[in-house]
Order: structure tokens, then C-alpha cells, then sequence
């Protein structure tokens, strides 16, 4: 049951819509690309058609993740490490003018003798926590992990309801049972109408829910199909790609899981593949999921090749976005501005955001280091950047 | 004891010879960390083993034990492997 404490979303009145349309129209948005070589902050004009690149930042180090805090509209977290160097977390106050590391970075708990104790490889994923938890966050990690800091990115501490749960830790699964960059913890939300009400995701490993800030968890998984021949009723052989809440409705979850594309609507608990509406020849496999920030029933996926071995690519080379605009009934494409053949493109599960514009503005980045924008939500699309490494994440921030 | 440290790192020391004491290398690392916070994390991970892709020399041996012993006319020498891409 979803507690009956929580808050309806009020929605605003005539007049308070168009000053917060105005007031949309006039911030400007930094895109923030991580990538596997450094961290690069494109910040837009206000009509999101030129724009100033700022960067390198933490050149050569492998960054996962960066995140604006969207409560004061000015803090940067960073999830870094190099090929070499363990892995950290990094805060700005200045928009990346300067950094902080933090000074107790996620780790888990030292193993008692002699046992094998587990240790994080990178933080993947950052999301700031509730709006009233000011300087809260929380980090997932790989191997799967859920961290939280109260001091702004400076200290984490573990979950242990999660990480040392024994029917979790056989849930996760071994190092083999992840993504080929490692199993991974990501998506974490936070119900904007509740600060305990938490959504995680593993890949491996469900997707799960909490009521009580973390320090118990339910499995999220029934509706979702898994691979072949394996059982959905094991938690295991979940791998959520891609998990969303919409601001706009935050009682309906979009999920691009390995096996579809689900919608599920709370206090449900059965998610459904609305994903089997998509263009045959097209599938629905991929990693990122977009929602509108007020919409609930637009919906943005970029779809790749899921058939034979897994090419994760463009299906035909011809890359597209597929965008549905009643919850997932009916796809369209948006190609437009894209290349038409010969683009072999792979989008990570985190590359793909949008802004809270009026309309919204698109952004994703590939592998092979292009970043593309859509100032009218998706119709048209054109590339901001090219050259940079192979990109993690972009996340979509609006200055104050 | 003199403490040679690798190009990676010197985002915290800005040199590359500091002074560390201990009488093991687990305390020279947690010399290092007072001296300079966060450097001894990106070395020696939450279970208290070398990260795979780093070494440690003493007197030019390869050491993977922190609790070896030390002596104040040795010198450390961490490197990072020749690995990656």
C-alpha cells in the first residue's frame, strides 16, 4: 500500500502557470556530460541554441555522474576515479570553479577477519534527496550499493537494510552478474511527496521500494519479463535499465528494463509493457528513459539492437528517439537532424535527460562523444558537441 | 621516512618526495592521509588492500603486506602500474 500520508501534488493555478512558463523561459540550462575521461559543463544561452563549453574538468579521471543540486541551484557533485586511482566523489559550490573531495568517500564496511568483505569500484549514480533534506544525497554505487551523506557530499555512510541484507546481497548477485562495466545500483528516487518513500534499481537485481527512508525494502518487480528460460519469480534475474518517476504525476514509474519498456501506475504493483506498442522492426531494448518534467504521458527512449549478440546500437545504424505522448499506447519516431545511415550509436543508460523547459529541451550523448539537443522536444535535433570521450551521463540543470 | 609519490597523486602533495612516519606501512599511509586527506583511499581500499593497479616498493621491494615493518631510513616508493587506456 502507498502511505496515505503522503501529499497530493497541488497543481497550480492559471495565473501561477504562466509566471512559472516565464519563468522557464527565462533560465538558462547547463548540460553536464560526464564521460570516461573527465567531466565537461555546456552552458546554453537563454534560447538553448548556442552554446559555451566549460571543461576539462577532472581530465583523465573515469567520471559516472554529475549532478546540480536542484535546491540551491548551484552545488555540483562529481562521481570520479581513474583506471587507477580508487574511487571518490567530488563537490563544487561555484559551478566547478573549484572542487572538494569528500573526506569519507562511499565504501562498504570492513569484512571481520578473514572474510571477504566487498569494495566499491566506482560510484555510479547521485541524486539529491528530498527538497527538505537540504545538503542530503544519495549515491548508488557498483557492486550495488546505496549510500547516503547529510553534509552535502562530504561523508557517506551505507544502508545497511540494503547492503548487508543477506536475501539482497543474494539478490545483487556476483561480480558476473552485472553490466560489463560491473553490477551497478542506479536509479534512485525519492518521491517528492514523501522523503521516505525511496525507488532503487540494480543490474542486476530489481527493481525495489521503500516506505521508511531505506532501512527496509520490498521487490518491485511483478509485470517484468526476464530472459528466456530463466524464472521472473527470482529477483536476480531483474535488470532494470532505467527507471523514472514523473514529476508530473509521481504515482506513474517509466521503466526501459533488458527485457522492454514497462509503465507501472501506484498503488499498482504490476507494471506493464507498453513497450510491445513500438515498431517491430524496432523493438523496444534500450537503456535510457526520459520523462516530461509536467507531462506524465510523454515519454522519450532511445531504442537500440537487442536482437542476435547484443550490438547495444542504432538498429540499422539509423539512430532515433521514440517519444509516446499517452503513457506508452502510441510511439513516434523523431529522427530529424540525425544522421540517416552509418551511425552505430550506443546511449548509456544515464546519457539522455531533459530540461524543465517550455517546450522541453532533449539532450543525449553516445559512446562515441557526440552530444545532441532538441530545443522542441525531440522534432528536431542537432549536435552540440563532438570529439569527447565516450560519454557516461548527461544530466540537464537549470541556473539560478 | 621518505615517501615517493606517483604523477596521480599529486593532485594532493604537489611534490613528488614527501616525509612520512610509521612503523608500518599502515601507518605511514595514515600519515600520509593526516597530511593529506583523501590520498591514502585512492591507494588502499575499504578492506585494507592495495588497489590492483597500484605498488609499493620498500628499499626497491615490491611489498603488498601493510603490516611490514619500516624503519625511518627507509624509503617508500608508491608507482602506478604500467596498465590502462
Amino acid at each position: 500500500m502507498v502511505r496515505s500520508t503522503r501529499k497530493q501534488v497541488r497543481r497550480p493555478k492559471v495565473a501561477d502557470r504562466a509566471k512559472a512558463t516565464a519563468a522557464r523561459r527565462s533560465r538558462r540550462v547547463v548540460v553536464l556530460v560526464a564521460t570516461r575521461k573527465g567531466a565537461w559543463l555546456y552552458h546554453g544561452d537563454v534560447s538553448r541554441r548556442t552554446w559555451r563549453v566549460d571543461g576539462p574538468h577532472f581530465l583523465g579521471h573515469i567520471v559516472n555522474h554529475v549532478v546540480l543540486d536542484p535546491r540551491d541551484g548551484r552545488t555540483l557533485l562529481a562521481a570520479a576515479k581513474t583506471g587507477h586511482l580508487g574511487p571518490t566523489v567530488f563537490r563544487s559550490m561555484d559551478l566547478g570553479r573549484t572542487w572538494k573531495e569528500a573526506a569519507r568517500p562511499p565504501a562498504f564496511p570492513k569484512a571481520p577477519g578473514g572474510a571477504k568483505g566487498r569494495v566499491v569500484d566506482h560510484t555510479f549514480w547521485l541524486t539529491p534527496c528530498h527538497e527538505n533534506e537540504p545538503e542530503a544525497w544519495y549515491a548508488g554505487t557498483s557492486p550495488q550499493g546505496l549510500f547516503r551523506s547529510n553534509d552535502g557530499g562530504m561523508a557517506w555512510e551505507g544502508l545497511p537494510g540494503l547492503n548487508d541484507d543477506p536475501q539482497y546481497r543474494a539478490w545483487m548477485g556476483g561480480e558476473q552478474d552485472g553490466t560489463p562495466d560491473g553490477p551497478k545500483l542506479h536509479s534512485v528516487i525519492v518521491d517528492p511527496r514523501d522523503s521516505a518513500h525511496l525507488y532503487i534499481a540494480m543490474s542486476s537485481g530489481g527493481v525495489h521500494e521503500s516506505f521508511d527512508a531505506g532501512r527496509t525494502w520490498a521487490p518491485l518487480v511483478h509485470g517484468l519479463e526476464v530472459v528466456e528460460d530463466l524464472d521472473p519469480a527470482n529477483v536476480q534475474f531483474h535488470d532494470p535499465h532505467c527507471v523514472r518517476l514523473s514529476p508530473g504525476d509521481p504515482d506513474r514509474l517509466y521503466q526501459q528494463n533488458h527485457c522492454g519498456i514497462y509503465r507501472l501506475d501506484r498503488p499498482g504493483k504490476e507494471w506493464r509493457r507498453v513497450g510491445r506498442n513500438m515498431p517491430k522492426r524496432v523493438g523496444d531494448i534500450g537503456f535510457p528513459m526520459v520523462v516530461h518534467p509536467r507531462d506524465a504521458e510523454t515519454v522519450w527512449v532511445f531504442p537500440m539492437d537487442g536482437t542476435s549478440v547484443w550490438p547495444r546500437t542504432s538498429p540499422d545504424g539509423i539512430p532515433a528517439v521514440y517519444m509516446t505522448r499517452d503513457g506508452g499506447a502510441r510511439w513516434r519516431r523523431l529522427d530529424s537532424g540525425l544522421p540517416g545511415r552509418h551511425a552505430w550509436w550506443t546511449v548509456k543508460r544515464q546519457a539522455m535527460t531533459a530540461d524543465t523547459g517550455d517546450p522541453v529541451g532533449l539532450y543525449f550523448g553516445t559512446t562515441s562523444g557526440e552530444l545532441w539537443a532538441s530545443r522542441d522536444e525531440g522534432h528536431r535535433w542537432t549536435c552540440i558537441a563532438r570529439n569527447l570521450p565516450e560519454i557516461y551521463a548527461v544530466e540537464a540543470a537549470e541556473l539560478r | 621516512m621518505k615517501i615517493l609519490i606517483p604523477g596521480p597523486l599529486l593532485s594532493y602533495t604537489t611534490v613528488r618526495e614527501v616525509d612520512a612516519g610509521g612503523a608500518t606501512l599502515t601507518d605511514v599511509f595514515i600519515d600520509l592521509d593526516r597530511q593529506y586527506p583523501g590520498l591514502r583511499f585512492r591507494l588502499i581500499d575499504e578492506q585494507e588492500n592495495i588497489r590492483p593497479h597500484m605498488r609499493c616498493f620498500v628499499n626497491g621491494e615490491q611489498v603488498s603486506d601493510l603490516m611490514r615493518p619500516l624503519h625511518p631510513t627507509d624509503t617508500v616508493q608508491i608507482v602506478q602500474a604500467l596498465s590502462g587506456g
